[in-house]
């Protein structure tokens, strides 16, 4: 990268369009020339080197992986390949060049090395764009890149930017560049507080080299380095936290379903995570219909996910409970096996429907990505997913305090005779509670399809963990449920950094067993003459 | 008077009389017919069905902790995995330096993942029986222990079933760890011989067939023994009614750890008998789902039946490799289906709905001259 | 029991009955049928991965039928349900091949499924093709490994990273069960000795089966990576964990310009449940992609898409493992002129047949077939772009010599040797050899 980037903000100015053409012409098919990744590398630092910003295109297709090299006069084009046969089109001005059979073309492969040079190409290409956003990811490119050879051209950006933000990334950019190159040393240990002031991740990869051997800048990268590092294991301690919280609400999500119709009715559904399931696969077919029909609603595809899903595991749960449960109340345990043989159709219901493998469920691009809260990085979905747990078991709350049903819900399952006896449908209660309780496992089938596998298998690795988040809370009790669930998920993930995850999930297992030695109603434990029933 | 005592009603002298019969009539049948005749029984029915009795003998165990004393163990496979194990672990010493690498001491996969030396635990194992007396007691203190906590503190029905099935659970979980030194996901495998008989004989199998069916045919006896003592009127009495049994004076902790510990025992032995004739325990065998599969054949047969658990393991078992053979990729609705029927139409399972007709039957003509016969009738009746 | 063998036998006919009917709709072949066996979980956990393979099999046994058959007779498909149960594999396994008497058996996916069959085919002397990568350290005279060896596959891929993307800092993270913990201890090994890796620039990590969150592991990686030098990630992560390894990497915006992941165990079907967009770049190294561009794997691949009926379904490496294997034993039977068993293992060895990458496998000595190994990167539409490839085939090292246990190992099933784990040192067949058998029984005493 020879003085390009310098040459480059003139030649912005400069050069016009047309005479660039011909000049890029051979630096093009340069790409397609050499073998191996190496002499593409070079071909794309040449191509740079031009400045020409009609070379952006070129390069953002070469990552992409869409150039090919014609076999026959060795000339790159965009090509796209249809069956057996590449569509060509000239790769500056995209106008049609025909068609070539598969075997007259040779794709040009990119790596991730090829990649990355590619993002710092074009990082200079674009730091002084109009769009804010190109010229932040262009100065984050410079930053990764290190490119001493930006230096000017950051100075010349960062002389015209206007926005605050934009320019401190600028100098930060600067400083990683400036750090890389063969400047003063003074200027360098100025360039590493600069850097060390950013105290992020990024920062300190960048630092720890330096923060070897003596000297000054070794003493202020290294001061960087501490800081950046006690700062982050704040930070961490904090994430775990979050961690601890998000597995935690995937346990709650799961289990909440369970605390109706095992908590409130008794009913040992091992169907339970098959509704989960359910749950899950509707989100599919959802997608699925609204990539067909309405594709401008699709990000918000799992909000119509949402009730559908608590229909669908709804409706399959009052059936079971019509067809199978309400035979067996009183019998606990028969219902744990029938409800077992419910599981296995189910699952293999769903393998023959919809086949064995996984199914693709999309993230909404609003669930997608990080936010920075305080330095750390808390990721969306699971974020979502912590409130929606909460959301669902306040509102499974209210439905159960505030309304007619939870009311009958409540008595039915208190004094089933004593409620027939005021005139409550008791059979009606009992269906629709448990249809209530799959209606919910199906929502968490929702959440849980945007982290885990949509598979057939998908309840069955829930279940367990389901029960004992019910029993350790004490049966019966939400608010029970939504403490065990946490407090498992953050015992879990602080003994995780120090056991490993698959000893730390038998060490809460055993914890809880142990528990329950202690307690054997769990946490929350009702109290009264029902219990021992 | 002892032999109705312990065959109890004409389902289980039928049951023993043929586990008997076909303990001597298997070495018969295969050392002197030959494919051609009608009675030979090839060995790969031989192994199937030793393999099935086992399945049986652990039924039997779970029947009498569940239907005697309304302990429902969603755990058992783990005493059976144990088990198996420890048998397990004396054939991989057995294997000696004839394992792939040759190292007399350690098991290949101990060679292949550099351990240099065997684990404290693996002492002894060398010896058959000491490891024949491991198979019993592990499962056995593993029960005891968990036992003792579980019912001291009086964590009774499904909070008992499901802290079981955590149980094996995180058994299951461990013994998938490759540091725990058992082998990790692949299990023990590659077993070549038990005391000197190579295990890919012919006639080793019909042994191991012939040992399983008299094991069976003896953990009956010794189930059919205490839930007809007095102690087994106890434990019944737990089971319909635990305060009161309590209230009367018993302890009831104690007659249950010692109930639920002897069925682990047995459970640890009919693990024992089933992996020589598989050929291989790995983790999988502590599955909750296996667990819960044991309870489903006791549910099928009839609880609180003992012979009819075991006829249930049998049935189940047959029907499941019948059917993975015949319709791949329907079985499972047909085995879901049948244990949805058995709870709903079968509350008492086959053999409980049989041997209650046939009770009733008797009953009805005994009421004419006298009244019922306690201990009998209130063992067959399962009830919350 | 005589009732259930019975059933058994009517069962049986009448499935033989239906399978049969359908390749003799074929006017070509004819006589008694050759009956393949097909061992492949269709329902429990494994389902998700050996259906396919299930499928394909069909698939190449009825194109032998169009093609005439085998030596004049149609070939027959036997298929069982081992339902991801180990025990049940090895009872299919005796099924096969003393009732329904199958000429030879594709099937298996975990080591665990081999090891379970393993002893039934050597008592009953069958042959098992087993089509997917696994950890080595075995060679029976029984089996034909068409799956790659760690050396098939890892070492290339160590040696890419390290060459290409200059990485000097590795997360070799796995779920912890053979295959991984002894691919990692090659790795392990071989990145010490000779790529001189300090013991600090290594972090081993294992997780249970169907691991499902990740946020503390990845987490722990980017924390790892935070030294300064380049970082990548060997996974050995099997099956369901993947999906929501990949979905948390992408969250916490782990992009492969950063830290690569290269993985052993993702292929098209694995990524075929995932949104790849934000995975771009990450690696996986195999045998064969779906997107290799040779006319054999079109006509593949066009072939199975008639076959299943679906447009969007995939091929992966085990497929292809399959499609050799099957040539293989279609080629050695017909060198033979016999399906007996004996006399197709003798055949097998040397056999020689195109792959779908552009060049020739062949079956070696120690029943382990020669791969090219190919370095993909996952592209957007949840194919892998070839970035890097053997310029050959690379031979497979069953006993590895970076395991201290199997240093001096070789299988040779050639006629002198005829053994699956020969001591190059003792010069003994079965490991060690004879002195320390000697020994043994003074030292079980002992103990």
């Amino acid at each position: 990268m020879i003085a390009f980037l310098r040459g480059m903000v003139l030649l912005l100015m400069l050069a016009g369009p047309a005479a660039a053409q011909s000049d890029l012409r051979p630096l093009i098919d340069a790409l397609g020339a050499g073998s191996g990744f190496d002499a593409t590398e070079r071909a794309v630092q040449a191509l740079a080197a031009t400045g020409d910003p009609a070379a952006a295109p070129v390069l953002r297709a070469l990552a992409d992986g869409d150039l090919v090299t014609r076999t026959s006069d060795g000339r790159v084009f965009v090509g796209e390949r249809d069956g057996r046969t590449y569509a060509l089109t000239d790769a500056l001005t995209g106008e049609d060049a025909g068609e070539a059979a598969r075997g007259d073309v040779d794709a040009i492969r990119v790596n991730n090395r090829l990649r990355r040079a590619v993002t710092a190409a074009m990082g200079s290409l674009t730091l002084q764009s109009p769009s804010i956003r190109q010229r932040m990811n262009a100065a984050q490119a410079i930053f990764s890149a290190r490119d001493a050879e930006a230096i000017e051209a950051l100075d010349a950006a960062i002389e015209a930017e206007t926005v605050l933000s934009v320019a401190n990334l600028m100098r930060q950019a600067r400083a990683a560049a400036v750090l890389n190159s063969d400047r003063p040393e003074a200027e360098k240990v100025e360039a590493a507080r600069i850097v060390a002031a950013r105290g992020d991740r990024d920062a300190l990869v960048l630092l720890a080299p330096y923060a070897e051997g003596e000297g000054e800048l070794a003493e202020a990268a290294s001061a960087g380095v501490s800081a950046i590092q006690s700062r982050l294991t704040l930070i961490d301690w904090a994430q775990n936290v979050f961690y601890g919280l998000s597995l935690g609400s995937v346990l709650l999500l799961a289990a909440i379903g369970l605390a109706v119709t095992f908590g409130v009715m008794g009913v040992i559904n091992m169907a339970h995570g098959e509704m989960v399931m359910i749950g899950a696969y509707t989100t599919f077919v959802v997608q699925g219909l609204m990539r067909a029909h309405a594709p401008g609603l699709f990000d918000y595809s799992l909000l119509f996910a949402l009730p559908a899903a608590f229909l669908v595991a709804g409706a399959i749960g009052v059936a079971i409970e019509r067809g199978i449960i309400r035979w067996l109340y009183g019998r606990p345990l028969e219902t744990l096996l029938a409800t077992w043989g419910v599981s296995l159709i189910l699952q293999q219901a769903t393998r023959s429907w919809f086949g064995a493998s996984n199914r693709e469920v999309s993230s909404p691009s609003w669930m997608s990505g990080t936010i920075d809260v305080l330095g750390a990085q808390l990721t969306l979905n699971r974020l979502v997913i912590i409130f929606f747990s909460l959301a669902v078991l306040l509102g499974l709350m209210a439905v159960m305090r505030w309304t007619s049903f939870g009311l009958q819900m409540r008595a039915a399952t208190q004094n089933r005779r004593m409620a027939a006896a005021m005139g409550i449908r008791t059979p009606w209660v009992d269906a629709m509670t448990f249809g209530l309780g799959s209606g919910i496992a199906g929502l968490a089938g929702v959440a849980l399809s945007q982290i885990d596998n949509v598979s057939p298998n998908l309840g069955q690795s829930y279940i367990i963990d389901s029960f004992l988040v019910v029993v350790f809370g004490g049966v019966g009790s939400l608010w029970g449920t939504l403490t065990a669930a946490m407090s498992l998920g953050v015992v879990n993930k602080f003994l995780e950094p120090y056991a490993g995850a698959v000893l730390a999930k038998i060490l809460v297992l055993v914890l809880v067993i142990l528990f329950i030695q202690k307690r054997p109603r769990g946490l929350f434990a009702q109290k009264g003459r029902a219990v021992e029933a | 008077m002892i032999t109705t005592r312990l065959l109890g009603n004409w389902g289980g002298r039928a049951f023993v009389a043929i586990l008997v019969l076909a303990a001597i009539f298997m070495p018969l049948s295969n050392a002197f017919l030959s494919p051609g005749d009608a009675l030979y029984v090839p060995t790969t029915w031989v192994v199937l069905l030793g393999r099935w009795l086992a399945f049986a003998l652990l039924a039997l165990a779970l029947d009498l902790v569940w239907g005697y004393c309304g302990i429902l163990s969603l755990g058992h496979g783990a005493f059976f995995a144990l088990g198996g194990y420890a048998i397990g672990m004396h054939m991989m010493r057995e294997i000696g330096p004839r394992g792939v690498y040759g190292n007399p001491n350690l098991p290949d996969f101990m060679v292949f993942l550099n351990w240099s030396e065997l684990p404290w635990y693996w002492w002894g194992f060398g010896n058959f029986w000491f490891a024949a007396l491991m198979t019993m007691l592990v499962p056995g203190a593993l029960a005891f222990v968990f036992g003792w906590f579980a019912f001291r503190s009086r964590v009774t029905g499904v909070y008992l079933s499901i802290i079981t099935q955590a149980m094996t659970f995180a058994l299951m979980l461990a013994f998938f760890r490759n540091e725990m030194g058992f082998g990790g996901n692949n299990g023990l495998t590659d077993f070549r011989d038990v005391l000197g008989f190579d295990l890919r004989a012919r006639e080793t199998r019909v042994a191991l067939f012939s040992i399983t069916a008299l094991a069976l045919a003896t953990g009956y006896l010794v189930a059919r023994a205490v839930v007809t003592s007095k102690l087994g009127l106890v434990l019944v009495a737990i089971r319909d009614a635990e305060s009161r049994a309590r209230f009367l004076g018993y302890r009831v902790e104690r007659f249950k750890l010692f109930v639920f510990t002897l069925s682990a025992m047995m459970a640890g032995v009919a693990g024992a008998l089933y992996v020589p004739q598989t050929g291989i325990i790995n983790p999988g065998e502590f599955a909750p789902a296996n667990s819960i599969e044991a309870v489903i054949w006791v549910a099928v047969g009839g609880r609180g039946t003992l012979w009819g658990a075991a006829v249930g393991a049998v049935l189940v078992n047959a029907a499941k490799s019948w059917l993975t053979g015949f319709a791949p990729g329907l079985w499972l609705f047909a085995l879901g289906g049948l244990f949805v029927a058995v709870t709903l139409f079968l509350p008492r399972g086959l053999v409980g709905t049989v041997e209650h007709g046939w009770s009733a039957l008797t009953e009805r003509r005994r009421t004419a001259r006298d009244e019922k016969g306690a201990g009998e009738d209130l063992a067959s009746k399962p009830a919350e | 029991m005589k009732l259930f063998t019975t059933a058994g036998l009517v069962g049986g006919l009448f499935a033989a009955t239906m399978l049969s009917g359908a390749a003799l709709a074929q006017d070509a072949p004819s006589g008694e049928p050759i009956k393949v066996g097909i061992l492949h979980s269709l329902s429990g956990t494994m389902a998700i991965s050996e259906t396919t393979l299930k499928d394909v099999m069909e698939m190449l046994i009825a194109d032998q039928n169009e093609k005439g058959g085998l030596l004049g007779r149609p070939l027959e498909a036997v298929v069982v349900d081992p339902a991801s149960d180990w025990p049940r594999f090895a009872e299919q396994a005796r099924q096969l091949l003393a009732e329904d008497q199958v000429d030879a058996v594709f099937g298996a996916w975990t080591s665990v499924s081999r090891k379970s069959v393993l002893p039934v085919f050597e008592e009953l002397n069958g042959i098992l093709f087993y089509p997917v990568q696994y950890e080595g350290e075995e060679s029976s005279r029984n089996i034909f490994y068409t799956g790659a060896a760690p050396n098939q596959q890892a070492i290339p891929a160590v040696d890419y990273l390290a060459e290409e993307e200059g990485v000097e800092r590795w997360v070799l993270a796995g779920t912890d069960y053979v295959y991984p913990r002894t691919t990692n201890r090659i790795l392990e090994t071989y990145l010490k000795e000779e790529l001189g890796v300090a013991e600090e620039d290594i972090l081993i990590n294992y997780t249970p089966f169907g691991h499902s969150d990740w946020q503390s592991i990845v987490s722990e990686i980017q924390t790892f990576g935070s030294s300064g030098k380049r970082t990548a990630v060997v996974s050995t992560i099997n099956g369901d964990a993947n999906v929501p390894f990949y979905r948390e990497l992408a969250n916490q915006g782990v992009s492969a310009e950063d830290i690569p992941v290269i993985a052993f165990s993702v292929g098209e079907e694995e990524l075929a449940g995932i949104d790849t967009g934000p995975l771009v770049g990450h690696l996986a190294a195999w045998n064969y992609f779906m997107s290799v561009d040779t006319d054999e794997n079109l006509d593949f691949i066009d072939k199975w898409h008639a076959f299943i009926g679906d447009e969007d379904r995939v091929t992966n490496d085990p497929m292809e493992a399959h499609y050799i294997g099957f040539n293989m034993w279609v080629k050695a039977v017909e060198k033979a002129g016999t399906t007996d068993t004996d006399a197709v293992i003798d055949a097998m060895i040397g056999v020689s047949v195109p792959n779908l990458t552009g060049g020739f496998s062949a079956m070696m000595p120690n029943h382990h077939i020669t791969k090219p190994v190919l370095i993909g990167e996952i592209q957007d539409d949840g194919q892998f772009e070839t970035v890097w490839e053997t310029p050959g085939t690379v031979v497979a090292q069953e006993w590895s010599p970076y395991l201290e246990g199997s240093r001096d190992l070789i299988a040779d099933w050639r006629a002198p040797l005829s053994c699956g784990n020969f001591n190059v040192v003792t010069g003994q067949c079965g490991g060690q050899g004879a002195e320390a058998a000697e020994e043994a029984p003074a030292e079980e005493a002992a103990n």
